[in-house]
Parts: structure tokens; sequence; C-alpha cells
């Protein structure tokens, strides 16, 4: 999932300066901003059928931060 | 209690999305003022929680997901007849154009547009709307007014603006009239997802410099579901604390 989810981020974001990895602190990307943001919850709504609230996105730094809500999300479900 | 030109007394009034928020609102103000409300929403514990709250005693609650099209016309035949609605069911979903799709696109609009046209249908063609009752639609300031990611809502709202303008031009001859309420931010159920960074830039928008609270489109329900708006159809009454001045 993290490769996955680490190319999707790149194409949903456009992200063209930088290489990703799990500790990469997002919020501090140049093409970061509110739509990047609302897109990336809705992705993840769309890819993994995971609703992240607005509250919950803001504590998540990196993309790291993001996969491990996502998996516990899944989890949660199961 | 005296039953002034604002008064609902003796009147009956059908309330969706009366479990939660502004319905909820809406509900417990209208009863205030003399109506028998009659609740409509899916979760029965919550409608069961605001009937409670609702002064009078000839007030109930039906248990009903208005996007079961196929189940409302039993819903409907069920109804007494009615002095006045208030559509108040909705929905909110954030996406940026590159992820609305026809089926995110179609959860929006089968709660925030279709349920409406055709719960309205239904209570035409049943005829269980009084004449000189009154017909409210709560839209939105979003139908016009742009924030990030709410295209789908924004355009739902949208079709409810226009599609009161119709209505109120066939009902009139029943002197039927359909009016909507455009609320600007009020925190509710529907506003929980927004984090409170968002709030704070948000509320700086806000002239009066406060979000709204419910009971604040209640009163405007109360309006134009009473006496006191006789003349007023097709009208969009905005409720939003100035925002949309500028
Ligand atoms: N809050 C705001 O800032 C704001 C601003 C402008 C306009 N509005 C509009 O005001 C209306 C009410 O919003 P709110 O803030 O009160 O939201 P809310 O607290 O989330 O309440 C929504 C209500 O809609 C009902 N509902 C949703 N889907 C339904 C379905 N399929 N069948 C039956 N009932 C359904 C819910 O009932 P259950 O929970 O029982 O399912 C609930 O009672 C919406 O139309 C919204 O667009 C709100």
């Amino acid at each position: 999932m993290k490769e996955q989810f680490i190319e999707k981020f790149k194409e949903v974001v456009e992200v063209e300066s930088v290489e990703l990895t799990l500790e990469t602190n997002f919020r501090e990307l140049e093409e970061w901003d509110s739509l990047a943001g609302l897109s990336i919850i809705a992705m993840i709504d769309e890819e993994y059928d995971v609703v992240l609230e607005g509250s919950e996105f803001k504590n998540q730094n990196t993309i790291g931060d993001l996969i491990n809500a996502i998996q516990s999300k899944i989890d949660g479900k199961a | 209690m005296t039953n002034g030109i604002f008064g609902l007394h003796g009147k009956k009034v059908l309330i969706t999305g009366a479990s939660s928020g502004l319905g909820k609102a809406i509900a417990i103000e209208c009863a205030k003022q003399g109506a028998e409300v009659i609740l409509v929403g899916r979760d029965i514990d919550r409608l069961n929680a605001t009937l409670s709250l609702c002064e009078g005693s000839n007030n109930w609650t039906i248990q009903q997901d208005l996007t079961d099209l196929n189940g409302l016309s039993q819903f409907v035949q069920n109804l007494p007849m009615l002095d006045g609605a208030v559509f108040c069911a909705g929905i909110i979903k954030r996406n940026p154009i590159k992820f609305i799709n026809p089926s995110t696109l179609q959860n929006i609009f089968d709660i925030n547009v279709f349920s409406i046209v055709e719960l309205t249908r239904l209570l035409v063609k049943l005829k269980k709307i009084n004449n000189d009752a009154s017909l409210v639609m709560i839209s939105s300031v979003g139908s016009d007014h742009a924030s990030l990611g709410n295209i789908s809502y924004m355009a739902s709202k949208g079709a409810i603006n226009s599609f009161i303008r119709g209505l109120a031009f066939e009902l009139a001859k029943n002197q039927v009239r359909v009016n909507a309420v455009l609320p600007g931010m009020i925190k509710t159920n529907l506003t929980k997802g927004i984090s409170d960074e968002d709030l704070k830039f948000e509320i700086e928008r806000y002239p009066l410099g406060r979000f709204g609270q419910p009971e604040e489109v209640a009163y405007a329900c109360i309006y134009l579901l009473s006496d006191a708006s006789k003349w007023v159809t097709g009208t969009k009454l905005v409720i939003d604390g100035g925002l949309t001045l500028r």
C-alpha cells in the first residue's frame, strides 16, 4: 500500500519538487495548499473507502501519518 | 399562549431532518409557536429526543429514509393534511472537481434534490397540502457563494433555489406559498468535518462577528410558515450574519 499511496499522493498534489518518503512532511511541500488538503481527503475516501474528518487530518503531518491513519481505520472496520 | 401574526397555532407542519441540527431547532421553535409538528429522519432515537423537547401533545415522529423513493408514497399516504412543511434534511460532501463522479454527485443530489422534488410531487398529487399552506426549503448561501471543495453541494442547493421559483409559480393558484431559507454557517453535525483552524479563518468573514445559531434559522422558518408572510412566495431569505454582503 505504501508505494501505491505515495504514487497517488504525487499525482493528486502534483508534486514535482522532491521525492516523497514516509517521513516527508507534506505540509511543507511547495505544492501544498488547502485544495491539496481537500484533494487528499477525497482521494483517501475514493481509493480506500476511508473518511478522514478535517479535525483528524489536521493532526497528520507526514505521509507515514496518513498511511497509519488509513490503516487503523481499515483495521477498525474489519 | 396568544397566537399573534407570527403564531402557528392550529397548523400541522412536516419537518424533515428533525433529528439533528437545524431541523431539530426548527421543530422545537415551531412547536413553541403552537404548531403541531411531524418529525422525520432516519435515526429514531434522535427523533424521539427532539420530540421530547417539543411543546404540545399532538406531535409525532416518523422514521423514514427520504432517499428511498419507493417508500415515499406509503409515507405520504400516511400523512395528515398539512399547513406547512420544512424540507431540512440534507448532507454535504467536500470534493474537488477531480473527485466528483456520477456516484458522488448522485449521493448528494439523492437527498438534497431528488428526495425534495419527489416528496413535493407526492404531497401535491395525493392532495396532502391545504390551500394557504407554506412550504419552506432549507437551501444555503453556499449555493452562490463559493467555498473550496463545495461544488456538488453548491450545485444541489442551486437546483433548490430554482426549484422553489418554479414551484411557487405553479402552486400559487392554490394560495400555496413556496420559499427558501439560505443560512450561512451554523455549527451542527453537518459542519463537524471542518477543522478548528478553518473555522477560525471562516469566522473572520462574518461582519456580525460570529456564526449563526440553529434557532436563528428556525425564526426565519416561523415567519415563512406564519400568516405574517401571506404575500411572500418564491423568495430566498438569506440568514448569514452579513457573510454575503461583500
Ligand atoms: N449547518 C450549516 O451551517 C448549514 C448552512 C446552510 C444550510 N444548511 C442546510 O441545513 C440542512 C440541515 O443541516 P444541519 O446543519 O442541521 O445538518 P445535520 O445536523 O447533519 O442534520 C441533517 C439532517 O438531515 C437528515 N437526513 C440526512 N439524510 C437523510 C435521509 N436520507 N433521509 C432522512 N433524513 C436524512 C438527518 O437525519 P438522520 O440523522 O436521522 O439520518 C438529520 O436530521 C441541510 O439541508 C443543510 O444543507 C446547513
